[in-house]
């Protein structure tokens, strides 16, 4: 174990939720076919969930959440292993933390960009704990066959395309995370593949550098040569050159620093990395490939041939017996991501729901293919009635139909307290629930008997009217079919008395609707039934119905779209929609008052209650 | 780049404005201003606080983040004699030198801008002490202290003497580490009042985040310090520590740095409002190789190997790269920012120009989207790419490279490019050995 940075058993606390890293980490699992998963639990401070479902192979596992990294540790003791994927601004403060807990053995952080005097005391606090440090700026380290950290060998398809999936027979140390996906492929093309890799970070000041890892991978005896990609800057390279002349490491080591270019430019052009700056001739790429060279480490004359070298490397321990073959693991299949076929064009499924009036998937949620911002302030020139046309019908109606849809829901916005759906509105209110409790307890009051008559006398005005029925038949077949006309009659308005509502709505269709044939029949009817009694005038409901017919009818509806608007409900709709006005007022209201719970006198009911008869 | 390099003026203004937090007892005059004309310092004489302008004598040099001023006689201190300076002759020697281009002994050349004008401090030069601190290594800070400052501290750093102050040392042990090896050279009756500004300026340089800050020399008399000359470099990346401290601070860009190009600044404006990373810089425009390469690290082999390959930088157009998940837009507009630059002209010993795709495996970018924005930009310069005689030469893998390959690919043929496209299975930086090949191979 000391001798490796990860086994088959090694479990990580993974801090942040990152859901893809996590995920790749379990596709790895299953692919190695491990025990128990490599992530033991998750840390995320800020969330409400107790876990996090992954996919292992087609199966999912629960990963469980915590909101402090002690209550991780403490819940895991046998996870020894931090991935810091906390932020810039609180990757010191989380590693700080874990370091004072003694139970992890190694902390990767990804950040970039931590103060470097934070990343220096950060890294020697770790130093004397005996912690390795993986990072700061870094995308992880991987044991073949054991353990992987977060996104490091990419995809799973690379991951397998470039041996990563069970343990070669080199030790890879790189700075550049890319690189070391890029290393990782070399190395299984030319040779066969890395028992352990560890890139170690771009910034200045990495915890653990290439020795610490080399020194290791010299006592495992499943590494048999390392390979070193260094980078220009830094004095890193020469630590490994120490050792070597040492004798502290004697198996082969593959070397190059990369940023070669650099000597061609006096200064001024940033090559890579933070940590990727030459401060003295010595820690030039140029300067640090040389003396390498010199120390016996096997260094290409460009990176261009580094994978001759390591196939030359390769094969000569292998002629030697020092390496053997090795037999190929089966690989399990992995799923592939339902998103990811999806976009590629490779599965379908059937949609549950539909959806034609709206979109919300683009950059900007659309109402009827229009973008929110092109209708909502005034000099769009889109009114609340361009809205509901759009929502509704998704149509732009011409002005004098969205005027009227606006008259409308200006005309039923409220009726006073004392109608039911407002009564009960104020009572639930009273109780102390919330708006939205009381409002739909006043807006399910609303129904045949109470803001239905728009629909009914669309439906029934409509019927006589497609029937060619004359007023007098329409009075009949109504008494016949035993039902009061719906729109017809008010409590107090009269002929002599009109109701001022009534009265506005046929004004404006008189003046901006092309025509009114189904308003002029229903008057014609209201002529039959005044005659009979003063106050059976048309009523604002039934007005709103019917006009709403008319307007349809001179949009260009037909007859059966129009019947399918009365059938769904849609009439009732407006009422919902501006009564829904009212109510919230009437709700504000008792809430602005503070009234207390409303009890209902006993004086206003009459009690009846008979002793109940016992059926035997 | 995380150590960056602060004006003069500036890194005064720290000390002045944390003066009293760390060197109580002490009295820090600054009379420092910074200005960019004769006519900008006049104005500012007439500003409540700087009366000192007209009443002192003044010292006036450019504050342009470059040394040695005094030996490439950018300081001016006297007309006829030391410190006979006034207002109107730091004017009228600002404006002067602010005239035309100056080349340093360095080399370095460029426009003066920026100058700092602060009252000649006589004193004679036993009084100079040089006093510096910076980060060494992981492990340590080291302070410098000398009492033979000035012009000539670089001759006699022998006479410096280093402390290695571990980053972890409790302040009594700083104290201790500093007041034991304080100079000998030091005048007895100036070693108790050095010892604690030493003391102190190492906390200040620790706690507001330095990375290097360098006094010299620094003048002490009575409670007075004179703080002559200053270097600073402060680790940016400790910003968002140090937002109170630092307040607003200036990264200037150093002196004799070419300008950016307009191509350049395009790509640094984009890659600042980006969540990915784009960089460009500008190479040599007439040369005739031209990389876009995904990732930093592959940026930098894709050059090296070039330059290896090629026999020397002559042929690089560019460096750069894009990375981080960059959208096809992005990629769209970084590609046709390097494709305008490459289609301009033609190259005068009327060779092919070689555009080279390159990038390692990526972890998470998904290649066919990025190549998606690169096929776009083909489609809009495929004419003047086809003028100039630009041959294409692309390897790339990671997520869906496949794909992207195969678009790109089929996108250059439809459109008459010469294209080669290689995946995962083909070294990184063999297409430029490929590219160089097929020169010798006939084609031009």
């Amino acid at each position: 174990m000391a001798n490796e940075l990860f086994t088959r058993d090694t479990q990580a606390i993974f801090w942040n939720n990152n859901k893809s890293a996590i995920q790749r980490m379990l596709d790895y699992d299953y692919v190695i076919q491990r025990e128990k998963p490599s992530v033991a639990a998750i840390v995320a401070p800020t969330s409400n969930n107790k876990f996090e479902k992954f996919f292992y192979g087609t199966d999912e596992v629960m990963i469980p959440i915590y909101r402090s990294t002690a209550e991780a540790v403490k819940n895991h003791p046998n996870a020894d292993v931090l991935l810091n994927f906390a932020s810039f601004r609180t990757a010191y403060d989380v590693t700080n933390e874990a370091l004072d807990m003694d139970q992890f053995r190694v902390i990767m952080i990804t950040a970039e960009g931590i103060p470097e005097r934070l990343a220096r005391l950060m890294n020697k606090k770790a130093r004397q704990k005996g912690v390795t440090i993986i990072g700061p700026a870094t995308v992880g380290a991987i044991a073949p066959g054991a353990f992987k950290v977060a996104n490091i060998g990419g995809t799973i398809e690379n991951i397998v395309k470039s041996k990563l999936h069970r343990a070669g027979s080199a030790g890879l140390v790189t700075r550049s995370g890319g690189l070391f996906n890029e290393l990782s492929n070399i190395i299984a093309l030319n040779a066969d593949g890395i028992a352990e890799g560890v890139a170690i970070g771009g910034d200045r000041f990495v915890g653990s550098v290439f020795i610490d890892h080399m020194l290791r991978m010299e006592k495992n005896p499943k590494i048999k040569y390392m390979i070193l990609l260094g980078e220009v800057g830094g004095r890193e390279e020469y630590k490994v050159i120490e050792a070597i002349k040492e004798g502290k490491i004697t198996k082969p080591v593959i070397g190059w620093c990369i940023g070669t270019i650099a000597k061609h430019f006096s200064s001024g052009v940033q090559f890579g990395h933070a940590g990727a700056s030459a401060n003295a001739e010595a820690e030039t790429a140029e300067a640090k490939n040389k003396a390498m060279k010199e120390a016996g480490i096997h260094v290409p004359d460009n990176f261009n041939d580094l994978p001759l070298i390591i196939k030359g490397v390769y094969e000569e321990l292998k002629g030697k017996g020092i390496i053997g073959e090795i037999e190929e693991p089966n690989v399990p299949p992995i799923p592939e991501d339902y998103n990811k076929a999806l976009a590629a064009g490779k599965i379908r499924k059937p949609r549950n729901f539909v959806c034609t009036i709206s979109d919300d998937r683009g950059e900007e949620a659309v109402y009827a293919g229009i973008p929110i911002s092109q209708v909502a302030t005034p000099d769009t020139g889109y009114s609340i009635g361009d809205v509901i046309s759009l929502l509704w019908f998704k149509k732009r109606y011409p002005k004098w139909a969205t005027d009227f849809i606006e008259t409308v829901i200006k005309t039923v916005a409220d009726h006073g307290p004392a109608v039911s759906g407002a009564h009960n509105a104020k009572v639930t209110a009273r109780a102390g629930k919330s708006v939205v409790e009381s409002l739909v307890t006043g807006l399910l009051t609303i129904g045949p008997r109470f803001g239905g008559a728009i629909d009914g006398a669309a439906k029934y005005f409509k019927y006589a009217h497609d029937n060619g029925l004359s007023p007098k038949e329409f009075l009949a077949y109504m008494k016949k079919q035993g039902i009061p006309i719906p729109g017809i009659g008010h409590r107090i308005k009269s002929v002599r008395n009109p109701d001022k509502r009534v009265e506005g709505l046929k004004k404006y269709a008189a003046e901006f609707f092309p025509a009114t044939p189904l308003l002029d029949y229903a008057l014609e009817v209201e002529k039959e039934t005044t005659s009979k009694k003063e106050n059976l005038i048309l009523n604002v409901d039934g007005t709103i119905g019917i006009l709403m017919v008319d307007m349809w009818r001179a949009l260009g509806y037909t007859e059966k779209e129009i019947n399918e608007f009365i059938e769904s409900g849609t009439l009732n709709a407006f009422f919902i929609l501006g009564r829904s006005i009212g109510f919230i007022g009437h709700i504000l209201d008792e809430k602005r008052l503070g009234m207390p719970m409303y009890r209902h006198p006993w004086d206003d009911i009459l009690y009846q209650v008979e002793k109940a008869q016992e059926i035997k | 780049m995380a150590q960056k390099p602060i004006r003069e003026y500036d890194g005064k203004k720290l000390f002045k404005e944390n003066w009293d937090k760390y060197f109580k007892g002490l009295n820090y005059p600054f009379e420092s201003v910074l200005v960019r004309s004769g006519e900008e310092l006049k104005e500012k004489a007439k500003e409540k606080g700087n009366e000192w302008l007209n009443e002192k004598a003044l010292v006036a040099k450019p504050d342009m983040l470059f040394g040695k001023r005094g030996k490439n006689n950018l300081v001016l201190f006297k007309v006829n004699k030391p410190g006979d300076v006034t207002l109107e002759d730091a004017a009228k020697w600002i404006d002067e030198k602010r005239s035309g281009k100056v080349k340093l002994l360095s080399g370095q050349e460029g426009e003066l801008t920026h100058f700092i004008v602060e009252p000649f401090t006589p004193h004679t030069e036993d009084e100079e002490y040089y006093i510096a601190a910076t980060t060494l290594d992981e492990n340590y800070d080291v302070l410098y202290m000398s009492a033979h400052g000035g012009m000539e501290v670089e001759e006699n750093w022998d006479k410096v003497t280093e402390i290695k102050i571990p980053i972890d040392a409790s302040d009594e042990e700083i104290e201790k580490l500093i007041k034991e090896n304080i100079p000998s050279d030091i005048p007895q009756d100036k070693k108790e009042v050095y010892a604690n500004f030493a003391i102190n300026f190492y906390k200040f340089f620790r706690d507001l985040n330095f990375a290097y800050l360098e006094i010299n020399p620094v003048v002490i008399v009575d409670k007075n310090v004179y703080l002559l000359d200053l270097v600073a470099r402060l680790d940016d990346t400790a910003g968002f520590l140090m937002k109170d401290k630092w307040g607003e601070i200036e990264f200037p860009t150093p002196f004799g740095m070419p300008e950016k190009s307009p191509e350049e600044k395009a790509i640094a404006e984009a890659d600042s409002k980006s969540g990915a990373s784009l960089k460009l810089t500008i190479l040599n425009p007439k040369g005739r190789i031209w990389t876009l390469v995904a990732g930093g690290g592959a940026s930098v082999v894709y050059a090296d190997t070039i330059a290896d390959l090629a026999g020397g930088v002559e042929d690089l157009a560019n460096y750069g790269e894009y990375s981080g998940g960059p959208t096809t837009d992005e990629t769209r507009f970084y590609t046709e920012t390097v494709l305008d630059l490459m289609t301009r002209e033609k190259d005068p010993k009327g060779r092919d120009k070689i555009l080279i795709i390159g990038g390692a495996i990526a972890n998470f970018t998904d290649v066919a989207k990025t190549f998606t924005g690169i096929i776009q930009a083909f489609n809009e310069y495929a004419d003047k790419m086809k003028d100039v005689g630009v041959r294409i030469y692309v390897r790339r893998g990671g997520p869906n490279y496949e794909k992207g390959l195969k678009d790109i690919k089929q996108a250059a043929e439809k459109l008459g490019l010469p294209i080669k496209v290689f995946g995962p299975e083909t070294h990184i930086t063999d297409i430029v050995r490929m590219a160089l090949e097929d020169d010798k191979k006939g084609a031009k």
